[in-house]
């Protein structure tokens, strides 16, 4: 405990501790429970994928939820047994709903997987925070957020203090004071951990002065490990124990809400969640229990150490409630609350469960008109203006309540603790913060909507366009056949005689003649087959005569001049393709002359008439 | 008296140029009040307003052609924060509200017939010719245009379930009473 110089927060209040009734036993290790469910969300970030399914037999540590990114903490079997169900599950979380979880019926074996400590110094810093990501190290003081990735220093900004948080401000909870009592060393150990991958210039365990016995523990160990660390008493106000608040007493850096507190050379974990990291470099174990305190309304407080997935009604009766519990909170009385469902499983935030009578938590009288008397303001360890906030979130005016920094407040409670009017602050503030979430949630699908939508009208827009070009194409591409079709009957018009004479030998003649001689050579199935075809190309032919005849042309009311000029451009054009033609047969075999016969036809027809 | 004028005219013309100039220079493009009209529509784009789109829908009540209380998606809140920016009386919906839904199909029935990804207005449905279909719920604004052309009917509505994330905190004022 260094001479050093403290910084203090601003406001903060003192509520009764109710520390003593659960310091009196040591750790006990709680009995296995009936059922363990193990929710896949239990830090901030990606939701871990499932690795198990109904009916898998599981070991005690095995990865049962894989990391989803890197912003993620995998999640494991707390014990051995059978998977019972992938599925939604009552949540350890205000609303009461449910939420992803592995229902595992344990076996009571409690068998273990093959644990494998690793020399982490050994390994570069990248594959060590894979690991404590993998073995599911989250902050345990409440926050869960992924310790791994709050490893990395700042790239412009060298890292100057570690803080390791032991302040524990809030009342009634006991469990990080316990595990630094019983189990220091270890704690040692994992703040090394921190220590080694962040680099530090210093290291500072802040502790609250209302716990001289973990305080010296922790010293003892320290000095045992030959580290340098520097345990600190800082003064008892809640909320001390608020990562910004510890920061500021210990090392009096602002952290502004927009920042990581890397940027400002600093970094904040919690006591317990040193202790996860070593056990799982140092032991091979994944985070699958953690301290709870049992306490409030029960016959025996104590800290339990708790399979994370224990229902937490099965869990409050080891302490023995009294008959009078109503109710589980979880959490302290100041940031705590209280569980809609009580097999609600105990989650890696779960630190305290108290027992709830109304005895012990007397019903609030009725909120009264606020009268501005700034009590709020002075107690607000963040400098808010919680009446300003309270008055608009109150008229549901959100966007004042942002220009009040709403979103800086920590929801510490001390605003409501100090309230004459008893009005409940925190819960108008927790209400305007997911009312303005779920408004940026909506605004964004919207202008996402309004995106696709648009983007749909223009490609809706370009398809039609490129569909009329297609048309207009085809469309003129019929026009100019039909055109040339036209000049041809009126070309065939100008000398009629000769084309309904040829035109029926000829339609008739190509099935005729190749079938002839074809049928002596050929077997009687192909003589067959090739007079079906001939057959058929004759009524094609005949068809595409009558076609012609009877198609309504363009060309039937002209001058005796225009035919004229018609027929010498059919006759210049039927020139030119009977040239293309003769070169065409040539270069084909004889059979092909079935093919070029029938139009064929006309233009014989036409050049002997020119002739 | 004559210089007096001709100082007041030349104020005149120079002002005047200055103004047309400002309004030249400094013209806004698109028409403001459409956007700000539209930001507040949920661009659900389901027509139910009678107009093809919240856009048209917010052109027809800019040009005063079209009340404000006609989007159902946007409820009542809707109304009231048109009624705010246009200065409006608000007044009760011309509509029904419903809870925010998405479409399902129902996968076994689809016959990927690619009609619902025709009608849909936000690409929200996947699928290709004779392959099933499935609608992307994140994407879906749940407008029921996929419904009718389905020949099969095999897609229905399903109201949005609250998820721990999505859970929201509730008014205070009636939780007094129970809460510690
Ligand atoms: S403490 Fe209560 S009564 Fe006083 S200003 Fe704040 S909200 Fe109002
Ligand atoms: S709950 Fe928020 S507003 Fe109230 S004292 Fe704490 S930080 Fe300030
Ligand atoms: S009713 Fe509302 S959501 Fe639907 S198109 Fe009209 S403005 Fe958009
Ligand atoms: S999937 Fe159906 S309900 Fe959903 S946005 Fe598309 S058309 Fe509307």
């Amino acid at each position: 405990m260094g001479l050093m110089q403290l910084f203090k927060f601003k406001g903060g209040v003192k509520p009764a501790t109710n520390k003593a009734q659960s310091v009196t036993l040591p750790i006990a290790k709680a009995p296995l429970p009936s059922v363990v469910a193990v929710p896949l969300h239990q830090s901030i970030g990606g939701t871990p994928r499932p690795l198990v399914q109904v009916g898998d037999k599981v070991l005690k540590g095995q990865m049962i939820g894989e990391a989803d990114g890197w912003i993620s903490a995998a999640v494991h079997a707390p014990t051995s047994g059978t998977v019972r169900e992938v599925g939604m599950y009552a949540a350890a979380h205000p609303s009461g709903l449910l939420t992803d979880c592995v229902v595992i019926e344990p076996d009571g074996e409690d068998r273990w997987i093959e644990r494998q400590r690793v020399d982490y110094k050994a390994l570069p810093p990248e594959q060590v925070r894979e690991l404590l990501r993998d073995m599911g190290v989250v902050g345990l003081g409440g926050a869960v957020f992924p310790s791994h990735a709050k490893t990395q220093a700042s790239r412009s900004v060298p890292m100057e203090e570690l803080v390791i948080n032991g302040a524990e401000c809030e009342p009634y909870i006991t469990c990080d004071d316990l595990l630094m009592r019983e189990r220091a060393a270890e704690v040692v150990k994992g703040i090394a951990i921190f220590r080694d991958l962040l680099q530090p210039k210093k290291v500072l365990i802040g502790i609250e002065d209302n716990k001289p016995e973990a305080a010296a523990a922790m010293a003892e160990a320290v000095k045992a490990a030959g580290e340098d660390f520097q345990v600190v008493s800082v003064p008892t106000l809640y909320p001390a124990g608020g990562a910004k608040q510890l920061i500021r007493v210990l090392t009096g850096k602002e952290v502004p809400a927009n920042k990581r507190s890397t940027d400002m050379g600093v970094q904040c974990f919690n006591v317990a969640t040193a202790y996860t990291a070593w056990r799982a470099l140092g032991h091979g174990e994944p985070v699958i229990s953690r301290l709870v305190t049992l306490t409030g309304n029960v016959a025996e407080p104590r800290n339990y150490e708790v399979l994370i997935g224990t229902p937490m009604d099965e869990l409050l009766a080891i302490a023995g409630p009294k008959p009078d519990t109503d109710g589980i909170i979880m959490g302290g009385p100041m940031m705590g609350f209280l569980v809609p469902e009580a097999k609600a499983p105990v989650v890696k935030a779960t630190n305290c469960l108290i027992a709830h009578s109304p005895a012990l938590f007397p019903p609030k009288a009725p909120e009264m008109p606020c009268i501005r008397c700034g009590a709020c303001a002075q107690a607000c360890p963040h400098e808010l203006q919680p009446f300003q906030m309270y008055w608009f979130a109150r008229a549901k005016n959100f966007g004042k309540t942002q220009e009040y920094n709403i979103f800086d407040c920590i929801e510490c409670g001390c605003c409501s603790f100090v309230c004459p009017s008893r009005i409940p602050l925190v819960q108008y503030f927790r209400f305007a913060k997911s009312e303005i979430w779920a408004r940026e949630r909506d605004k964004k699908a919207a202008d996402g909507a309004k995106t696709r939508f648009e983007f749909k009208q223009h490609r809706d827009e370009r398809e039609k366009q490129e569909k009329a070009e297609k048309l207009a194409k085809a469309a003129a591409a019929q026009a100019a056949k039909k055109a040339a079709e036209a000049a041809a009957a009126a070309a065939s018009e100008g000398a009629p005689a000769e084309v309904a004479a040829p035109a029926a030998p000829l339609a008739t003649g190509p099935g005729d003649t190749p079938a002839g001689p074809a049928a002596a050579p050929l077997s009687p199935e192909e003589a067959a087959a090739a007079a079906k075809k001939a057959a058929i190309e004759a009524a094609m032919a005949r068809a595409k005569a009558l076609r012609t005849q009877t198609q309504p042309q363009n060309t039937d009311n002209l001058t005796p001049a225009q035919q004229q000029e018609v027929a010498d451009i059919e006759a210049r054009r039927a020139r030119l393709r009977e040239i293309a033609k003769t070169e065409l047969v040539h270069a084909d075999a004889p059979p092909a002359a079935t093919a070029p016969a029938a139009p064929a036809a006309p233009a014989d027809n036409s050049d002997t008439s020119e002739k | 008296m004559l210089i007096a004028i001709a100082i007041m005219a030349l104020g005149a013309v120079v002002l005047g140029a200055a103004l047309g100039f400002a309004s030249v220079k400094f013209k806004v493009e698109g028409d403001p009040l459409v956007d700000k009209i539209e930001a507040i529509l949920p661009q659900t784009q389901c027509g139910q307003c009678g107009y093809p789109g919240c856009k048209p829908y917010a052109e027809a009540i800019a040009k005063g052609e079209a009340d404000i209380n006609l989007c159902p998606p946007g409820g009542a809140e809707g109304v009231g924060k048109l009624a705010d920016l246009l200065g409006r009386e608000a007044k009760p919906l011309d509509g029904v509200e419903k809870p925010p839904q998405v479409a399902l199909i129902d996968e076994n029935t689809c016959i990927g017939c690619t009609l619902c990804i025709q009608a849909c207005p936000v690409d929200a449905i996947v699928g290709a010719a004779k392959q099933m279909h499935t609608i992307v719920e994140s994407l879906c604004t749940g407008c029921e245009l996929c419904l009718p052309p389905c020949p099969v009917e095999c897609i229905t509505m399903e109201p949005i379930q609250e998820t721990v994330d999505t859970w929201k905190w509730k008014y205070p004022v009636v939780e007094l009473k129970r809460v510690a």
